[in-house]
């Protein structure tokens, strides 16, 4: 069988699920990070996926991904240092304690 | 119509009540000698006028004077109402009475109330009583002359109540205007009831109409006797006399002036001016008669145990307007009004002297004075002939006024004539306890005593010169023809021939004796006042408590019947009946009022609701939704999931994609 | 043929390490399995001819990130609850499951306009053009650097010591 479009997307699909799971149901703050970084790979095979058998010549998708792999490495080490700020103040960082935003 | 200038004695002492009134009391308050000096002026120039009037009244026929009068009131169906002056005989002779006494008062006030803070309110309203006195004497109509007795009544309210920050004053103005309003009633019912059935007010018109039997029976009497209660209730006949005695709360030449020679006469001037009607109606003059000699009697009982100066003064004046309510019943206009010619004048003195004795020994309380003779020399002589003149003796004017009164109720009325010989007795003995207490004797009280300023006494003097002599126009009947009655003598058989009758003999010995009893028991002692009291002790109590006529009137009337009967009653009708009658009318509105109270629920149930209903459940939604906040990301994630499956369902089903 | 089993293991690579990273207890070694499934995804990216993107993967994916995670773990350990699951256990599952039928099904739908040209042997000059031509993304590759910048400056803000 050869490895059409939609293998990649399917591949992509579940791991954006894993990550979406891991993200919503999981204590600890970095893993939910971790996940989150599953879920914007996941996005990238994606876009690359699309790339590739779609239009082969124009990278865009390939741009699009090297860019969003900028951003993620953006965001993670701002999430980080978020994290490690509330570990400071608050000795956790189990996101379900941080609710100072509630009703 | 050359005789328009009695105008102005009416309106010259008007135009000094507004100028004191308007001008001089706001502009000039630091200089209220200026006050007394317009008053005197305007009086002076109102004698003046009236000696003229006079003058020519008794050159002119009839002794009438002719005076246009002013079309006042012009109704379609006939009502016709003429305003203007009627000067006669009886109008000239008032008018002399009214502007020397007021003129007198005037001066010896400037001395009297020489520091007093109301000096310009005073002589304000002194301007307006004098004018309104004087138009009261020189009306034509019942209806200006009711005007202006209503005038002096007001007059006599405020200056009575002139020091109104003393309460027993502000109460003695209440009572004398309430009690003269009861009289004025009877005097306005009469005005109407003339009026109904003649259709004219004027005075002339009724009197013609009386003599020419026009106006006759039940009308005409009680007409007359309306007219009189008017009288009673101005001149202080019983039972209206209860206002007089207090009414002495005012300053002393207020007394003198309305209280003894002027307003107090207004009554026996109305009975005199309405006489045609009064002659008309047996019933009417029998009343005025038997109401003023019992009066007589009644009055000089209470002057007999008085303390006070003046009110021992005030009762001796209603006994004397007795007597000119007897002289004008039996006598004819001439005799009643001649008394109150010569009362005026020795009245007026008497009541200047007691002014006097006040501003030396601060007091009226005849107990703490005496011996004051020899301080007050003018006072004491010309008080003394006032006494004299009040008590009758010869040849004082006061006899020969007094005479001609008890000669003819001797005639006319002889039960009367019992009563009031027996007065005259009463009168020269009390007024002789005065002089004696006052100025016999020692003194007893503790003031520096000095005489008074010769602003006070040259008044005194004037009038005392009246005293003696106002009763000698009468010596050759020159009084009595120019009423119109009796004829002319000599002056000297009037003087002497007198004594031809037995009458003013007895008089003379009842005065002399009077006198002679009150020198016996207050100069010489020789009979005690305190034993006397003690023998005569039911008497005594009953003369000086004025035979508790005050206490019937205040206590039993006004309390009981009136305030407690009437008055109640009145007051019960007004809350149950009628209240109760409205608020029943307002139980009616209970149909009313469900139709109120079916909007009022509506209101409260229906929009209220609707509005806290929207509220609350808004608020109540508020409070489930919040629960969403849970502050835990993890929570929004997983809607936000939700919410992106169900759109992506959402476009599925409704697109077929 | 070569392609098939590459594919075939690396995807069975990724998924294993990805779910081990969410399930896994010990956060270090879900730390771990998150650099082997980057290593993963790099191979996809190699079968799909982005082969200098699969080294920017490598590069910025493992050498960057997944050691600052590492870096985070040491700094906050808790060595008590380590990674558990929390009360979304199940919805998460339900979501995610429904997330992924959902996309596989429209994937599988929808028809997709492959073309046949052949993807070019090196990328780097063809993804160079793109960027900075003039007709390329080059305003990204300007805003790219002034995200950076504002990453760095917040994270320093957010690490500073702040008891001064």
């Amino acid at each position: 069988m050869t490895i059409g479009l939609n293998n990649y997307l399917i591949l992509s699909a579940i791991l954006f699920s894993i990550g979406l799971y891991g993200a919503l149901a999981k204590h600890n703050a970095i893993v939910i990070l971790m996940s989150i970084e599953i879920m914007l790979s996941a996005v990238n095979i994606a876009f690359v996926a699309f790339s590739r058998f779609i239009t082969p010549t124009a990278l865009t998708g390939q741009v699009f991904a090297l860019f969003a792999m900028a951003v993620a490495a953006a965001e993670t080490a701002v999430g980080l240092a978020i994290i490690i700020s509330i570990y400071r103040n608050k000795e956790t960082i189990d996101a379900n304690k941080i609710d100072l935003m509630k009703w | 119509m050359q005789n328009n200038f009695v105008c102005l004695i009416v309106l010259l002492p008007f135009l000094s009540f507004l100028i004191v009134s308007l001008i001089l009391r706001p502009m000039f308050r630091k200089q209220p000698k200026i006050a007394g000096y317009v008053t005197i002026t305007a009086v002076a120039a109102s004698f003046i006028l009236s000696v003229i009037t006079l003058c020519k009244l008794i050159g002119s026929p009839d002794h009438v004077l002719k005076v246009a009068d002013i079309n006042w009131m012009f109704i379609q169906n006939g009502v016709n109402i003429h305003l203007g002056l009627m000067v006669n005989a009886l109008t000239g002779i008032m008018l002399m009475v009214v502007t020397t006494v007021s003129l007198m008062v005037q001066i010896y006030s400037q001395g009297y109330m020489k520091d007093d803070a109301g000096y310009h309110r005073y002589y304000a309203w002194m301007s307006l009583f004098t004018t309104a006195m004087l138009g009261l004497v020189m009306a034509n109509s019942l209806l200006l002359a009711f005007m202006f007795w209503e005038l002096v009544g007001l007059c006599s309210y405020l200056l009575i109540g002139f020091w109104f920050h003393k309460p027993s004053a502000a109460n003695a103005a209440k009572k004398a205007f309430i009690v003269t309003r009861i009289g004025d009633f009877g005097f306005l019912a009469a005005i109407i009831l003339l009026y109904t059935h003649t259709g004219t007010f004027d005075i002339a018109t009724l009197q013609g109409m009386a003599v020419s039997g026009a106006l006759a029976g039940w009308v005409l009497t009680w007409a007359a006797i309306g007219i009189f209660a008017g009288a009673v209730g101005k001149s202080a006949q019983f039972p209206l006399h209860v206002w007089l005695p207090d009414a002495m709360e005012g300053p002393t030449p207020v007394s003198a002036l309305i209280h003894a020679a002027t307003m107090a006469a207004a009554g026996v001037f109305l009975v005199a001016r309405t006489y045609p009607l009064f002659e008309h109606s047996a019933t009417a003059l029998t009343t005025v008669g038997i109401i003023g000699g019992f009066t007589a009697i009644f009055a000089a009982s209470i002057a007999l145990v008085q303390n006070d100066i003046k009110r021992v003064l005030a009762y001796s004046t209603i006994s004397q307007l007795g007597y000119m309510m007897l002289g004008l019943a039996t006598g004819g206009v001439a005799v009643g009004i001649f008394h109150l010619f010569n009362h005026a004048f020795f009245k007026a003195l008497l009541f200047l002297g007691a002014g006097s004795i006040n501003h030396a020994t601060g007091t009226f309380d005849m107990r703490e004075m005496g011996g004051l003779r020899k301080a007050m020399p003018k006072t004491f002589a010309t008080f003394c002939i006032g006494a004299a003149s009040l008590a009758g003796l010869w040849p004082l004017s006061g006899f020969w006024s007094k005479d001609a009164i008890l000669s003819n109720a001797l005639d006319k009325q002889p039960l009367l004539f019992v009563l009031v010989i027996i007065t005259v007795f009463m009168t020269a003995f009390y007024m002789f306890r005065v002089v004696f207490m006052t100025f016999g004797g020692t003194y007893r009280g503790k003031q520096h005593l000095h005489e008074s300023s010769p602003v006070m006494t040259i008044p005194l003097f004037i009038l005392a010169g009246l005293a003696i002599a106002s009763g000698w126009v009468n010596l050759n009947g020159g009084f009595n023809s120019f009423f119109g009655s009796g004829t002319t003598h000599s002056v000297l058989e009037g003087l002497f021939g007198i004594f031809k009758e037995p009458l003013p003999w007895i008089s003379l010995i009842l005065a002399c004796a009077g006198i002679f009893l009150a020198y016996a028991i207050y100069s010489k002692k020789w009979i005690s006042a305190e034993a006397l009291g003690k023998t005569f002790a039911f008497p005594y109590k009953v003369f000086y408590n004025k035979y508790f006529v005050d206490e019937l009137y205040e206590g039993i009337i006004v309390k009981k019947v009136l305030m407690g009967g009437l008055f109640a009653a009145a007051r019960w009708f007004d809350s149950t009946v009628i209240d109760g009658g409205v608020n029943t009318f307002i139980i009616q509105k209970v149909i009313v009022k469900n139709f109120f109270a079916g909007l009022f629920a509506f209101d409260r149930n229906g929009v209220d609701g609707a509005v806290n209903g929207v509220a609350g459940t808004t608020l109540a939604a508020g409070k489930t939704i919040r629960k969403a906040q849970t502050g835990q990301l993890q929570f929004y994630g997983l809607i936000i999931g939700l919410g992106i499956i169900a759109l992506i369902a959402g476009v599925f089903i409704f697109s077929r994609v | 043929m070569g392609q098939v089993i590459a594919f075939w293991i690396f995807a069975v690579a990724i998924v294993g390490a990805a779910l081990g990273v969410v399930l896994l207890k010990n956060v270090f070694r879900a730390a771990i399995l998150l650099i082997t499934c980057f290593l993963g995804v790099a191979g996809i990216f190699i079968l799909l001819s982005a082969d200098f993107l699969a080294a920017m993967q490598i590069l910025i994916y493992v050498g960057a990130i997944a050691i600052l995670v590492i870096l985070a773990i040491m700094l906050t350990r808790e060595l008590s609850i380590g990674s558990m699951s929390n009360k979304f256990k199940i919805p998460a599952f339900i979501i995610a499951a429904l997330f992924c039928a959902g996309i596989i099904w429209v994937v599988s739908k929808t028809n997709w306009q492959i073309s046949g040209t052949a993807p070019a042997a090196t990328t780097t000059s063809g993804l160079a053009n793109q960027l900075f031509s003039k007709d390329g993304y080059i305003l990204p590759v300007e805003i790219i650097p002034t995200v950076l910048l504002a990453t760095i400056l917040g994270a320093i803000v957010l690490i500073k010591d702040k008891k001064k």
